[in-house]
């Protein structure tokens, strides 16, 4: 069988064939089809299963809008759930499935739901899953995400990639119909820069789907004529698969661009899909209107479709969606499929007119349309043997875009519309059926006068004539008769006895009938079923319409891929990592990285034999502070602080003092936040009279240079300081240990012996007549120094360091060696810095000075912060050196219980010490400073363990610092 | 959004760091001011659905901190000042 339902006419290209594949069918299309034309062209009409009650579903529209023919295309990575059959643009070799059925899309087993249904009404699963609360994460959730479904995803990496672009306008026209291409071409004539972004790959709109004529040619010879002349203008840039998903604040709006997928596989450097953020001033909203069905008993039979769709499918696809056709209308234009499915041959058997007094009450055939049943005017009934019906309950503006910002469409009863209100986004004017103008030559001369009224602009565009019929129109929203369904939001299942029960329990408020009922809320967000549904809540609360309300319009138009939104930040790109200059070096070792903040850094570097990180760890502990080791610190922020002011403005960001500091000397600094917590820590140096060098932690390099010029330009701007981070510009390395100043001896210009260049000593320095700084630091506690080249040099100066180290057995540390040498020595880092600790917690209580004005200096003072039996900072070790110690366990007193008015406080830190022999943690506890000797038990409840442990000195290496001055 | 930077014209609010109250600015002296003052100071907002003066960082730009006085109903920008001349005219110094 092919291509059966295939007749004359439609804008599709003959002279090739397309093949692809349904449900792993084959069948037969041309250029110019989407799958579903494709697919009705072959006479298929089953397309998916609904979302609930499994039901048999065709193709309700031709659009965007379309509730029902959901599929998945491709396989694999690039596999696509819940794509519209309606908008996926026939390619050779498409293969498509269905979706939300099993085993097959005939025969599936779930429609048992369909028998079930008055289990399932509105509401169903609130009040039915209640009990026993437990099993609803184990049980029935999984059990209903099963049954109720979409597509799914294959899992696999998508192998394509996605864009964002940035694009500026003066005229952003969003749709191509006859209002949006007269708009585009006024506005482009004047010579104006415009955008014309249309969804789909065609321009032209309704003036593809029907007959009339514009001017002299048909409606869309004349859209081609006049795309034809766009892309002619330089100015003008036409998009075409661009949907305008919404309108942000200020004139900007987003879109997304389907560059490929309308191919198997995207041409070579070219994304699937760009994500376009563009500004413009000023817009122009000609998105059309969407076709409402009429609610009757089982009007959701595959075969029946939107009126306006089925002649659409006729004109501009060249198909008819069945062999004998009926029409069910309450205005002008359903008459219009009427007619034009005659003028192609097509046999329409019956028009159904309820402002005559005829309704349809029924329809028969489960998997396709066989019969409908007809009341006429005086109540006789007939059923008339059909496979195709075409309802028209009116057309529906499409206001959403202008409504992202809140404002209320309002109801026109002339066209029983809602149509865009007031307060629309500033500078975005609507034009066309979009503002319930509905013949062709008032999309015309709407989007003409929006272009001149938008622009400024002068003078009057020709227009060429066009049909301006008026509407007629009686409202009708669901039939009355027996006991069955009748649909509304066809992919949700919200039936017509959904928001009768909703308005009977009382959610009638349109946002709560809403969520009560799904309507809406399903992929397609009730395009064509939201109005009849208030209308029929409106009904049914005596209310009228505008009083009921429309529920709020938000972005994105329609669905929108993940993998569009995320565009290039995928894998490594979605949080990239900068590179110390001691990389490659380590690299080259073998080394293992990680990821701090935004760098990766060395964790440590394995030698030959070592089969465990310990192993590597336990050493480069040892032989730093057996000898010397090296450990690239250039990730530390540092900032570079120059002006006569410098001194005073460090005395205002530090709690401690450092306008004393003598030239040459650096200080260890503790920064608080403004409620007295500790915000970071690190070490100053002063350079100069009026130039100081500060260092912040990894984590902290950004929030503390925001800090400090907050301070600057908002606290005190009349302070003579500047601030530039130099972080990037200066490759810095610890080089730590017993023989650090011998190592560092041979390489630097200048006498670094203890009385040159004491403890705390700071000073610009030459490698090899380069330019360096030294600085006399210690975060191990052993004899050490910070080093720093200009960033290139760093490489070079980190493989001098290694060969003139050879003879002190020099090696290099990471990240988890510098963290176990800091912990021996009691320094506070990430566990203790956890932002909700004081300097007192930490020890550290009198290096804030109450001599000076210093951020947080005043609420550091706060009576809950000095609690004498507050939080401070201790050691703990196991009392039996095998023991184990977990980071976050908390410390009980012997035989008190483990509950949480007990709790005496936490191991920030552990680690395994090689210098002690043991694990050992850093720990906050509560009135710790006296309690130091005591045994206490620590307790980690998560991981069902307990350890004895004595609480020390947080100095477990050298606590007098007598190796620091060394 | 777009805010429209005193020196560098129309940014897009991406390129920006938000931190909040513009009353942040006013902050007390540590030497004369008390706990209660700091205590209001650090914490006590007022949280208006209308016109509101904030504090914008423009961190990937000039690193000016800006004062931008946005309706927070409806996104409208009315003015946008350098926080260090909106500083200065409350009588912040050094």
């Amino acid at each position: 069988m092919s291509q059966s339902h295939r007749i004359d006419g439609g804008q599709i290209d003959r002279s090739k064939t397309l093949r692809f594949t349904f449900d792993g069918l084959p069948y037969q299309g041309h250029p110019g089809d989407t799958l579903a034309s494709a697919l009705l062209a072959n006479g298929v009409r089953l397309m998916g299963r609904s979302f609930k009650y499994h039901r048999p579903r065709g193709p309700l529209s031709s659009g965007s809008e379309e509730p029902n023919a959901l599929v998945e295309l491709r396989s694999g990575g690039r596999q696509e759930p819940n794509t519209r059959a309606t908008v996926a643009e026939l390619f050779d070799g498409l293969a498509a499935n269905s979706q939300n059925r099993w085993p097959s899309l005939r025969f599936d087993a779930l429609a048992i739901n369909d028998r079930l249904n008055a289990f399932f009404a509105a509401g169903f699963y609130y009040k039915t899953f209640m009990w026993p609360k437990s099993f609803w994460e184990k049980l029935y959730e999984p059990i209903i995400r099963r049954a109720a479904g979409l597509g799914s995803v294959s899992r696999e990496e998508d192998p394509d990639s996605y864009d964002k672009g940035f694009l500026h306008c003066d005229l952003l026209v969003i749709g191509a119909g006859p209002a949006g291409l007269m708009a585009a071409l006024t506005a482009g004539r004047a010579g104006k820069r415009v955008i014309l972004a249309d969804e789909d790959f065609a321009f032209g709109g309704r003036l593809n789907a029907e007959t009339y004529a514009v001017g002299q040619a048909s409606g869309a010879d004349w859209a081609a004529a006049t795309v034809a002349e766009l892309s002619s203008m330089p100015n003008v840039r036409l998009m075409a698969r661009t949907t305008v998903l919404g309108a942000f604040d200020h004139g900007i709006y987003s879109a997304v661009e389907r560059v490929s997928d309308h191919l198997a596989v995207p041409a070579v450097g070219k994304p699937r899909q760009v994500l376009w953020r563009i500004y413009s001033q000023r817009a122009i909203l000609c998105g059309g209107a969407t076709e409402r069905p009429i609610a009757f008993e089982n009007n959701d039979r595959p075969g029946i479709m939107l009126a306006g769709s089925l002649r659409a499918y006729a004109n501009r696809w060249g198909v008819k969606a069945g062999e004998r056709v009926a029409v069910f209308t309450n205005n002008d234009d359903g008459l219009r499929t009427a007619a034009d499915l005659t003028a192609k041959g097509v046999e329409v058997v019956a028009v159904i007119d309820s402002r005559q007094g005829d309704e349809v009450i029924d329809t028969s055939g489960r998997l396709g349309l066989k019969s409908i049943t007809v009341r006429d005017r005086e109540g006789g009934t007939r059923e008339v043997r059909v496979d195709a019906l075409g309802v028209s309950g009116g057309w529906n503006p499409n206001v959403n875009i202008h409504s992202h910002h809140r404002s209320r469409p309002v109801w026109d009863a002339t066209i029983a519309a809602f149509v865009p209100g007031a307060d629309g986004p500033p500078g975005l004017l609507v034009a066309g059926s979009a503002a319930g103008v509905m013949s062709t030559h008032g999309a015309l001369r709407t989007g003409r006068d929006a272009a001149i009224a938008a622009l400024g602009l002068t003078g009057r565009a020709d227009m060429p004539e066009a049909e301006d019929a008026p509407i007629s129109i009686t409202p009708l929203w669901h039939v009355t008769h027996g006991k069955g369904r009748a649909w509304i939001d066809q992919q949700n299942d919200v039936t017509v006895k959904d928001i009768k029960l909703a308005e009977q329990e009382n959610f009638t408020s349109v946002e709560h009938m809403k969520r009560y009922t799904t309507l809406g809320m399903a992929t397609d967000q009730g395009k064509t079923g939201n109005v009849i549904g208030l209308a029929i809540m409106a009904e049914l609360t005596g209310r009228s319409i505008p009083e009921t309300g429309t529920t709020m319009y938000r972005p994105p138009y329609t669905p929108v891929a993940l993998g569009a939104l995320a565009g290039r930040s995928r894998g490594k790109e979605f949080k990239p990592y900068r590179l110390t200059p001691s990389h490659h070096w380590a690299a080259e070792q073998g080394a293992t990285f990680v990821e701090v903040g935004n760098w990766l850094r060395t964790q440590w570097v394995p030698k030959a034999g070592e089969t465990e990180w310990r192993q590597s760890v336990d050493r480069e502990v040892l032989a730093t502070r057996k000898s010397v080791g090296i450990c690239d610190v250039t990730t530390l922020g540092k900032i570079d602080i120059q002006g006569t002011d410098a001194g005073a403005f460090l005395d205002r960001v530090y709690a401690n003092t450092f306008s004393t500091l003598p030239v040459g000397k650096c200080r260890y600094g503790l920064m608080l936040r403004e409620d007295g917590i500790v915000f970071d820590d690190g070490t100053t140096a002063r350079m100069g009279e009026h130039e100081y060098v500060m260092t912040t932690t990894t984590a902290n390099a950004v929030t503390v240079f925001r800090h400090l010029e907050f301070c600057r330009q908002c606290l005190w701007p009349d302070m003579d300081v500047q601030l530039i981070s130099t972080t990037e510009a200066w490759a810095q390395f610890s080089v730590a240990g017993p023989n650090a100043r011998k190592l560092l001896q041979k390489v630097v210009d200048q006498d670094i012996s203890d009385a040159a260049f004491p403890y705390m000593g700071a000073g610009n320095i030459t490698v090899g007549g380069l330019r360096a700084r030294l600085f006399r630091i210690s975060f191990s506690g052993e004899l050490a120094y910070e080093i720093a080249v200009p960033t290139r040099y760093g490489d070079a100066l980190l493989r001098r360091l290694m060969e003139q180290g050879a003879e002190f057995d020099a090696i290099v540390y990471g990240t988890e060696a510098l963290g176990v040498m800091r912990i021996e020595k009691g320094h506070v880092a990430g566990g203790e810095l956890n932002g909700q600790s004081t300097a007192l917690n930490m020890g550290l209580g009198k290096m804030v000075s109450k001599k000076k004005d210093s951020i947080g200096m005043v609420l550091s003072q706060r009576e809950g912060l000095t609690d004498p039996n507050g939080y401070r900072l201790v050691g703990a070790r196991p009392v039996d050196p095998k023991g184990k110690l977990t980071a976050g366990s908390h410390f009980l007193e012997i035989g008190a219980a483990p509950v949480a008015a007990n709790d005496g406080g936490w191991l920030s830190s552990k680690v395994y010490s090689p210098h002690v022999g043991s694990d050992i943690a850093l720990g906050y506890l509560k009135g710790g400073d006296q309690k130091i000797g005591q045994r206490m038990r620590a307790v980690n409840l998560v991981g069902g363990t307990e350890t004895l442990v004595d609480i020390v000195s947080p100095h477990f290496v050298d606590p007098e610092g007598e190796r620091l001055r060394g | 959004m777009i805010i429209h930077h005193p020196i560098l014209g129309p940014r897009d609010a991406q390129e920006f760091v938000y931190l909040g109250d513009a009353g942040l600015i006013n902050r007390p002296d540590g030497m004369t001011a008390g706990i209660e003052a700091f205590h209001d100071y650090a914490y006590n907002r007022d949280n208006p659905a209308g016109e509101h003066r904030e504090l914008w960082y423009h961190e990937q730009g000039d690193r000016s901190w800006l004062v931008v006085t946005r309706n927070t109903v409806t996104h409208e920008i009315k003015k946008v000042e350098l926080a260090r001349d909106v500083a200065r005219a409350q009588g912040r110094s050094k």
